[in-house]
């Protein structure tokens, strides 16, 4: 079924869980309560890296209003098993030894024991009694520092995979790739210009305002409840199943509302913790994080060293391009090293094109997915290289990336052949947009950068059920980050042909719905759309059968008109058109209660591409970065709602501006997180930005019913490098370091200016 | 976090008797802005809370002689909306108001920021250049001290146990004065100062400067007064070699470290820097000012 | 450790409740009186999702301790709306689409409303400086600003 008439999809309407939310009764993961609850709270690692002598819990325990004290000791030693999970590939003993460490401590916040108790001050005074003796071990945090011969090893069997010959020494270095497409070596042979340089990023934290929070019930005949904020209720229903060896089928997980996630929501932390805590004393625990802990505790990205080398034509065009990425994947192995080096070149349509990457392992959070892992990263290094490399053959840095411009049938480096993409279309439409043309100030500079993004599909279901009165309900079972649900009611309610005010969406918990992997990857107006979509087409086939019943007439000359069943072909005209509601009411006497039910694997999610023109002032004095104006360009496929498609790409962009300017892990000597709040960790705040415009570009995925394509991530990767281009035009200093800081960025003019001498 | 114990007493006497007599550690609470993070965080363990708003006297702005009183307990959120004081002190304002968010305005006081004792406090360097007098309550009575000596180090200050603050002093202002207080913060708002730079001059009628005070914070372990930044304004319009004095003059006064916010180098650079502006602002401020 | 008894006006209505020393305003709101609209985002009066009005004062609720409410009129994000009216700084929140998860939302609409009850028509840049204590990690603020515009123009009505 094609939709080409449109007349909810494209609309704006108020989403269906606004006044929810904007009264304060929208219910996140700390607002719900349960009767009896206990109050949980995790005991910490001090140490970077120590291993964990003893624990002793006697005395916590002794203290009256204790009622369950837990360590790994009470948590099933599964063996390793590697799986499939957001964004990347999980060792589930790994994810265990992360929620409640097993005899060693890998980083500072590593959680070692939990209590719950009848009070918060009980709890915390229990958290004192706990007694642990560590042997500190020296600790590594920078990915460079851990892949030195002499880095203190995290894990004393991790032998680097992805190496030939196999190596028989131990290292930090979890794993090696390459991604390869021709020769680069004759391709920079031909070269008329080449651009190498070394960049690196600090590690951020994808700092969503609302810390982790849940609340987990185990009663007495095996069965569990748990209500958590989190990105995915059956992913949670899963981890917690594996890590506790429970039965799936015992454990039913209510999503609350979640206040943020962008990947950081995508793994549990407090839900094993908390469902052990409650079997071991038979009543709820809720565990909620502080913001202290969120940042030390919870999965920040990686930082990362990036060497790209870029070789050109004077003529623009591009001849070979290399690159090298090491991660950092915190505590354990898997960071986004592997899709940042198939995401850093996916923009251009090369023919030599060689990038290797490590995951390394040090003494940090475990990282987790950030809004297009590893991309932002990657690009930051490529995209500045692009730029650097346009200026030195004198070409305008738009028209550069143009003339190497990935296309419908560019082979990309990672494997696929690109089709129906849009990348060409953002640059067009960056080169024609005024702000292009303003004319800058002293001290002002204006860059441009693009990005990519892959998108994904995967498994979702939905359920369209209509009402006796005629309206519908869709049932879905992702959560709602951004807006989603609205799109979800928008696209039923195009098919279905009711208004929007009559279509109900809810997100569903994991024994109300079917399987639907988690929200991320860009995959919810995607792949749950496409199975709402087809849900919401087989309620119409059923409403069309019902109409046939009642006009005894073939199903076949019957269509689904504007939200009504009209007789056609040889029944045309017989009967005046029957409504949706009129239908719906005499439902039992045609056949029963009507519905339809779509559970997909969606295939054929297609890429993002987006282009951002940043324009800066910089005082050169202080080394202070204002940004004067923000323009993002992406191809989104088609906008289901327009204001949440460019409220993703806003966001994206000023996340992506605060990893530019201001917000790094700093850890001290000892490997201990100095900035874990939001005063020192700086994200930006409301007078740090201008307006940002989203210009939305559509060009559709035929493989989509409405051409959706992913949003959310696309806009997080090119802001970094757009920042630092608009830098250097504006004062000719290159900034390959993140972040570009005050006090680093006014050395390196110091810097610039003694060298002038 | 248990043993807590708050009151709200009604009178200073009472509150003196409260902090001086109390079995453990007692902190008076104005604003609350730096204890409450710090009781959370458990840098502050005290047994007893002196809740110092309910005192008459500890709230408000009031004009004496010609010369300003703050109540000790009086939001900076109240300063700016005063319009006498914005109008003589400008700087001292505008230093109070930089004080965190629009809701640590409402909440944060003169008092609080400055026995914090934190080196960056905003309010301090500002009402050292202003020469602001405390009037300190305790168990001898009543005594007055210059600002500056308050502080004593980072989180220390020269105050006896049973003392508080309860109000501070501002002298008369001259004609032809101005005063200006800037910072350096990495982003628009929200951040503790890298370095702070508070100045306040009084000229002549022909533009000279006749008096001038230059301090900094954020540069040293308290917030320091610069007699020879002083001394570069002192006697000269601010033209450029006036300037470039006043800005060696205060780089070399920086004892910096290097933390999250800033490195040693950063710091006295920028010092300079803010020097410069808010005495340019200064200046202005005291021509317009008759 | 004995519990103060503490009276005060929340919303319009008086209440009464028992709180220890180091309980905090919010914790006040949402663990003894269900207003589980004011959200902690930080603890550390950083982020502004606690955001309540005390006798007319936009202040962080995690940074004011339950007993110092004694006598007090404390505003939640709760009373914005009368009954099923909306007040139009929300209607505008929600034709904007100037929330996104939903989260800093409360703490946005009652500093917004404490900013249009002092200064009915803010420039951008007045609006941005005022809200710059209340943090948004998923709109990057734009449609929030824009929001906050609008209805300020529907009040001067």
């Amino acid at each position: 079924m094609a939709y080409e008439t449109l007349k909810v999809v494209g609309t704006r309407p108020i989403r269906p869980d606004g006044v929810d939310k904007v009264t304060g009764r929208a219910q996140f993961g700390a607002d719900m309560t349960m009767p009896g609850q206990l109050v949980g709270k995790m005991k910490r690692s001090p140490h970077a890296h120590a291993r964990i002598v003893r624990i002793d819990a006697s005395k916590a325990l002794a203290l009256p209003g204790v009622k369950a004290v837990v360590t790994a000791a009470d948590f099933p030693d599964i063996p390793d098993e590697m799986a499939f999970v957001g964004e990347g590939p999980m060792n589930f003993r790994d994810l265990s030894c992360n929620c409640m460490a097993r005899d060693k401590a890998l980083y500072e916040g590593h959680a070692v024991a939990a209590v719950a108790a009848t009070t918060s001050a009980i709890a915390d005074d229990a958290l004192a009694l706990i007694d642990v003796v560590y042997e500190v071990l020296p600790h590594v945090i920078d990915v460079e520092a851990a892949m030195a011969e002499d880095a203190p090893l995290l894990h004393p069997r991790m032998l680097t995979q992805g190496v030939q010959p196999a190596p028989t020494k131990p290292s930090n270095i979890a794993k090696k790739m390459v991604f390869s497409l021709g020769d680069v070596a004759q391709g920079f042979k031909e070269a008329e210009a080449i651009v190498q340089r070394k960049y690196t990023t600090k590690p951020v934290h994808q700092a969503y305002i609302e810390p982790h929070a849940c609340i987990a019930a185990a009663s007495s005949d095996g069965q569990a409840q748990i209500f958590s904020s989190s990105q995915g209720q059956f992913m949670i229903r899963a981890y917690v199943a594996k890590l506790l060896s429970i039965d799936i089928s015992n454990i039913r997980v209510t999503p609350a509302e979640i206040g943020g996630g962008f990947g950081g929501k995508t793994l549990v932390y407090l839900e094993p913790v908390a469902l052990a805590l409650s079997k071991k004393c038979g009543r709820p625990v809720k565990m909620v994080m502080s913001r202290e802990e969120v940042f030390k505790a919870s999965g920040p990205t990686s930082g990362g060293a990036v060497e790209v080398k870029i070789g050109a034509k004077k003529d623009g065009t591009i001849t070979a391009a290399e690159a090298t990425l090491k991660y950092q994947a915190g505590a354990f192995a898997g960071s986004p090293v592997g899709p940042g080096c198939m995401a850093a070149f996916a923009m251009y349509d090369l023919k030599n094109v060689t990038i290797t990457g490590y995951d390394v392992v040090s003494n940090r959070p475990k990282v987790a997915a950030y809004r297009a892992p590893g991309a932002p990263i990657s690009t930051f290094g490529v995209e500045s290289c692009i730029d650097e490399l346009a200026r030195k053959i004198g070409m305008d840095p738009v028209a550069f990336r143009a003339k190497n411009a990935a296309k419908n049938g560019t082979k990309a480096a990672y494997g696929p052949t690109f089709k129906d993409i849009g990348y060409v279309e953002t640059l067009e439409a960056a080169r024609k947009h005024p702000h292009y043309q303003q004319p800058l100030g002293k001290n002002q500079g204006r860059g441009v950068a693009s990005g990519f993004w892959f998108n994904i599909g995967g498994e979702s279901s939905a359920a369209v059920n209509i009402n006796e009165d005629g309206s519908a309900v869709v049932v879905e079972g992702n959560p709602d980050i951004g807006g989603s649900r609205a799109a979800m009611a928008m696209m039923a309610a195009e098919v279905l042909g009711l208004p929007i005010e009559r279509v109900r969406p809810i997100v569903a918990d994991t024994s109300s719905v079917g399987y639907s992997f988690l929200t991320g990857g860009s995959r919810v107006t995607f792949a749950t759309g496409m199975a709402v979509t087809q849900a919401a087409e087989q309620a119409v086939v059923e409403l069309r059968k019902r109409a046939a019943v009642t006009w005894d007439i073939p199903v076949d000359d019957i269509a689904w008109v504007d939200g009504k069943a009209q007789p056609v072909g040889a029944s045309a005209g017989k009967f005046p058109p029957l409504s949706l509601a009129e239908i719906a009411l005499k439902s039992a006497r045609t056949g029963g209660p009507i519905g339809g039910k779509a559970q997909i694997n969606a295939q054929g999610a297609a890429p993002g591409y987006g282009t951002h023109i940043c324009d800066v002032e910089v005082d050169q004095e202080t080394g202070h970065v204002t940004i004067l104006r923000y323009t993002a360009v992406q191809d989104v496929g088609r906008a289901i709602h327009p204001s949440y498609v460019e409220g993703q790409i806003q966001g994206g962009v000023a996340q992506g501006i605060g990893w530019a300017l201001n917000e790094e892990y700093i850890y001290d000597k000892d490997g201990r997180l100095e900035n874990p709040g939001f005063l020192d960790y700086r994200v930006p705040v409301c007078s740090d930005l201008p307006m940002i415009e989203a210009v939305v570009v559509e060009v559709p995925n035929p493989r989509h019913p409405f051409g959706v394509k992913g949003v959310g991530e696309v806009p997080i990767v090119p802001p970094m490098a757009a920042v630092a281009n608009a830098i250097y035009d504006a004062i000719g200093v290159r900034m390959p370091d993140l972040p570009i800081s005050p006090p680093r960025l006014r050395a390196a003019i110091d810097r610039r200016a003694e060298a002038a001498e | 976090m248990p043993h807590l114990a708050y009151s709200a007493p009604a009178t200073v006497e009472d509150a003196v008797r409260a902090l001086a007599g109390a079995a453990g550690v007692a902190k008076p609470l104005s604003g609350g802005t730096d204890l409450l993070v710090q009781l959370r965080t458990g840098r502050a363990k005290p047994d007893l809370i002196v809740d110092t708003k309910r005192i008459p006297g500890m709230m408000g702005v009031r004009e004496e002689n010609g010369a300003f009183v703050i109540g000790a307990a009086t939001p900076s959120a109240e300063l700016g909306e005063h319009p006498g004081l914005k109008r003589a002190w400008p700087g001292l304002v505008e230093a109070a108001k930089l004080i965190g968010s629009t809701q640590i305005q409402a909440r944060a006081t003169l008092a609080g920021n400055l026995c914090n004792a934190s080196p960056a406090a905003d309010s301090v360097p500002a009402m050292i250049v202003a020469r602001v007098t405390c009037v300190i309550a305790g168990p001898g009575g009543r005594r007055e001290a210059p600002v500056e000596t308050i502080c004593t180090g980072p989180g220390r200050t020269s105050l006896a146990r049973g003392e508080m603050i309860i109000a501070f002093k501002l002298p008369p202002r001259p004609p032809r004065s101005g005063d200006a207080y800037l910072r350096f913060i990495p982003r628009t708002e929200m951040d503790i100062a890298v370095v702070g730079c508070g100045v306040n001059v009084t000229l002549d009628a022909g533009g000279v400067c006749r008096d001038a005070r230059v301090a900094l914070g954020a540069v040293a372990p308290t917030a320091v007064l610069v007699p020879e930044a002083a001394k570069a304004l002192i006697g000269r319009k601010l033209d450029d070699a006036a300037l470039q004095a006043l800005d060696a003059a205060a780089r070399q006064a920086c004892k910096p470290i290097d933390d999250k916010r800033g490195t040693v180098d950063y710091r006295i650079k920028v010092a300079g820097v803010l020097a410069r502006r808010a005495a340019t602002i200064a200046f202005a401020r005291a021509e317009a000012a008759r | 450790m004995s519990k103060h008894h503490v009276s005060a006006t929340v919303n319009g209505e008086p209440v009464e409740f028992l709180c220890e020393p180091q309980e905090t305003l919010l914790d006040v709101l949402r663990d003894h009186l269900n207003l589980t609209g004011s959200k902690e985002g930080c603890g550390s009066g950083d982020c502004g999702a606690c955001s309540v009005i005390v006798d007319g004062r936009l202040m962080c609720s995690c940074l004011m301790l339950g007993a110092e409410a004694e006598g007090r009129a404390i505003d939640t994000i709760e009373s914005l709306a009368q009954g099923e009216t909306l007040h139009p700084l929300q209607q505008r929140f929600l034709e904007h689409a100037a929330l996104q998860c939903g989260f800093c939302t409360p703490g946005f609409l009652v500093a917004a409303k404490a900013l249009l009850d002092r200064n009915p028509n803010p420039t951008e840049s007045e609006a941005r400086y005022w809200l710059a204590g209340n943090l948004c990690r998923c709109t990057g603020y734009d449609k929030i600003i824009r929001a906050v515009m609008d209805a300020a123009a529907d009040l001067r009505k």
